[in-house]
């Protein structure tokens, strides 16, 4: 009896013991999931492709590792979609149980997405979308953008044509949320003269009635907002129709993606944007040539950020577990780690406080790209800190 | 407003109708001809435009590429002609629309996979490269001056194809019976793949001569297969003289509508309002335009008998 006794206790103890055992070797085994929601076809896929692979040439150069510890990241094609993003979060949040969400290229994916998800426990980390929204009124703990709020690069491209001594801007941009924003965030720094402003169609591509404008105004330089292909129509029209003005716009307008295709006609155009290839830091001229050598061809700013949020991921995972909400939170808020854009810190929104430059596009070796032309914005936050009440 | 800004705006204007024109003459001929809606008519302009961008690049001629371009467009519009269109001649609307939305998609995902996700690079030739004064000031581009001119030359060869030539003949009488044709004894499997080829290859020459001029992406197609729509309506179903017509007119009320709507508005508004309200004034005026000219003319401008 006595024995019997004994014998179930110890029985029922060691599979106690094993079973805590086997929890807490999954503990250390389980990879930290990270889910990617990102647009990888149809219209705007460049963008989502440069994000993907930004962010898993970081997790591939450390033998699928971040911060030391294993990740496994699922990667989801959303086509653009809000629906579909928002499908995609659910299954990735409620089935796979991920623990980091992070991806999104467009600010009305964003904000389908992220309100939901960051309320639902998971961290957020945006390696593009940057909308008002997010970074004001409705910002959360659990959201960190790791690239920029929207109207940075235009307000950076305002206090640029105040350097270059611009007094009359003509101002293109398509006619939507980000449009708006944009032409806002420009003015918001520019202090010359409008000499006109005209709102495009979204995805248009015949520009002739709107470049005729500018020529009858007497701006003395352009600025556009064109993200895509319509930036490429519009900057070949442009270059034929030979005005002659100075050609501006917010990086986006002249990033790596489109620059090839735009070819001799963007030269000597100026953009402003908070990242540049040939930004002379250790980490960047890692990545840079990391990124070439893995891909063949040269990364865009998109593929920058990207390669960022990866490494912010994996500074914080270094220091504690997503599963530890507040101790991962206060890791990623301290942002210890080498950004390709050097100085880089978060602001009380979780917004990043970063340097803007002014980039031209120039031709090397028969490759267009940008250089740094002159920095516009040292420590530059964004202008709706004030309304986050975090 | 001076008179040179007025008449580069109604170039431009012509421009764009000569464009849509290239467009809507295949659409118009498939629906009138075949009784097809071809929603895949964008894919044969992105299919122009994307070889003509890969063989420019390849060989360094635009011209090499522009031939090779109609080539591919109009081969790969006889291929889906006898794959896939020759299977929905007998079926509603409805499937053939299903039909045509797949092969979006399938051309879509094949750009990717064969030319990569970045959009291409195609300049316009040396040769058209630069601009002519216009009277009152002000240059305007030759390449556009050169793409009014090419779509000029197609609607009169169209013309004279239908209204002079045997095979012109055909599609007429294909127009207005079917099957009594086909008992006379006319092959009309291989009049239908012919019809559907020489439309492929106009709508490749569209993207060729807006590729050069635009951007080469995948998903070009999409938007001015919509005017194109918007044309064929207009102009009524199946005809010709009316697609060149409502194109025109399409054009011209688009780019104005963009030139002038805004500045119009701005004597009734504020001119931050004007520039916004007027964006949104000028994208529906086609819309505007369709909707009254259907009011009156339900068959649109030159409806075609039947």
């Amino acid at each position: 009896m006595h024995f019997t006794k004994r014998l179930i206790g110890l029985m029922t103890g060691s599979v106690l013991l094993a079973g805590m055992a086997a929890s807490a070797a999954q503990a250390q085994d389980d990879p930290v999931k990270i889910g990617m929601i990102t647009t990888l076809s149809g219209g705007g896929s460049s963008l989502g492709i440069d994000i993907r692979d930004g962010f898993m040439l970081a997790v591939n150069a450390n033998d699928g590792k971040l911060g030391g510890k294993d990740v496994d990241v699922l990667i989801e094609d959303d086509s653009r979609r809000p629906d579909k993003a928002n499908q995609i979060a659910d299954k990735f949040i409620q089935r796979d149980e991920v623990d980091i969400l992070t991806g999104i290229v467009w600010s009305n994916l964003a904000l389908a997405v992220v309100p939901k998800a960051v309320r639902d426990g998971v961290f957020y980390v945006s390696p593009n979308a940057g909308p008002s929204e997010l970074a004001g009124r409705m910002c959360h703990e659990n959201y960190f953008n790791v690239a920029y709020q929207n109207d940075n690069q235009h307000e950076a491209m305002g206090e640029g044509f105040n350097a270059e001594g611009f007094e009359s801007a003509f101002l293109l941009a398509p006619n939507y949320p980000a449009g708006r924003d944009a032409i806002a965030g420009f003015k918001r720094f520019y202090e010359g003269e409008i000499a006109g402003e005209i709102f495009t169609q979204l995805g248009q591509q015949d520009y002739a009635a709107e470049i005729a404008a500018i020529r009858a105004s007497d701006a003395d330089s352009v600025f556009i907002f064109l993200p895509g292909g319509m930036g490429i129509a519009f900057v070949k029209q442009y270059d034929q129709a030979q005005l002659g003005l100075p050609l501006r716009g917010p990086g986006f307008s002249f990033s790596q993606d489109v620059l090839p295709a735009m070819g001799e006609a963007a030269l000597g155009a100026r953009n402003a944007a908070q990242w540049s290839p040939d930004l002379d830091n250790p980490a960047n001229q890692e990545f840079v040539a990391a990124f070439e050598q893995a891909y063949g061809r040269l990364p865009s700013v998109y593929a920058s950020q990207a390669y960022d949020a990866a490494h912010l991921i994996g500074s914080a995972l270094e220091q504690a577990s997503p599963d530890d909400a507040d101790a991962f939170r206060a890791a990623l808020e301290e942002a210890d780690f080498d950004s390709v854009r050097g100085d880089f810190e978060f602001g009380s929104n979780h917004h990043p406080i970063q340097d803007f430059y002014l980039r031209e596009v120039v031709e090397v070796d028969g490759v267009y790209t940008n250089r740094i032309d002159r920095k516009v914005f040292d420590d530059h936050q964004d202008a709706y800190v004030d309304e986050c009440s975090m | 407003m001076s008179a040179a800004l007025i008449i580069e705006q109604v170039l431009n204007g012509f421009q764009l109708g000569v464009m849509l024109f290239l467009m809507a003459a295949g659409l118009t001929l498939a629906f009138g001809v075949m009784g097809l809606i071809n929603l895949a008519h964008g894919s044969l302009y992105m299919t122009g435009a994307f070889v003509c961008a890969w063989v420019a690049n390849a060989t360094g001629s635009f011209w090499t590429g522009l031939a090779l371009g109609l080539l591919a467009s109009a081969a790969a519009g006889a291929i889906i002609e006898i794959l896939v269109m020759r299977r929905l001649y007998d079926r509603d609307h409805l499937d053939q629309v299903l039909a045509t939305f797949s092969l979006i998609l399938i051309f879509a995902e094949g750009a990717h996979w064969l030319f990569g996700s970045r959009p291409l690079y195609l300049n316009i030739p040396d040769l058209l490269d630069g601009a002519i004064a216009l009277p009152g000031g002000g240059g305007y581009p030759v390449y556009r001056l050169a793409v009014i001119g090419v779509g000029l030359v197609v609607a009169i060869g169209l013309f004279l194809l239908i209204t002079r030539t045997r095979l012109g003949m055909r599609i007429r009488a294909g127009e207005s019976d079917r099957e009594m044709i086909g008992a006379l004894g006319v092959n009309i499997r291989t009049l239908y793949t012919l019809v559907f080829a020489l439309g492929a290859m106009l709508a490749g020459l569209a993207g060729v001569l807006v590729g050069a001029s635009q951007s080469v992406q995948v998903g070009m197609g999409e938007p001015v297969l919509i005017l194109a729509f918007v044309v064929i309506v207009i102009g009524g179903i199946g005809s010709i003289k009316g697609a060149l017509v409502a194109s025109v007119l399409v054009g011209l009320v688009d780019t104005l509508g963009r030139a002038f709507a805004p500045s119009l508005l701005a004597l009734a508004l504020p001119v931050q309002a004007a520039a916004s309200v007027g964006a949104s004034v000028a994208s529906i005026l086609i819309y505007l335009l369709m909707a009254v000219v259907l009011a009156f003319r339900p068959q649109g401008l030159f409806p075609t008998h039947g």
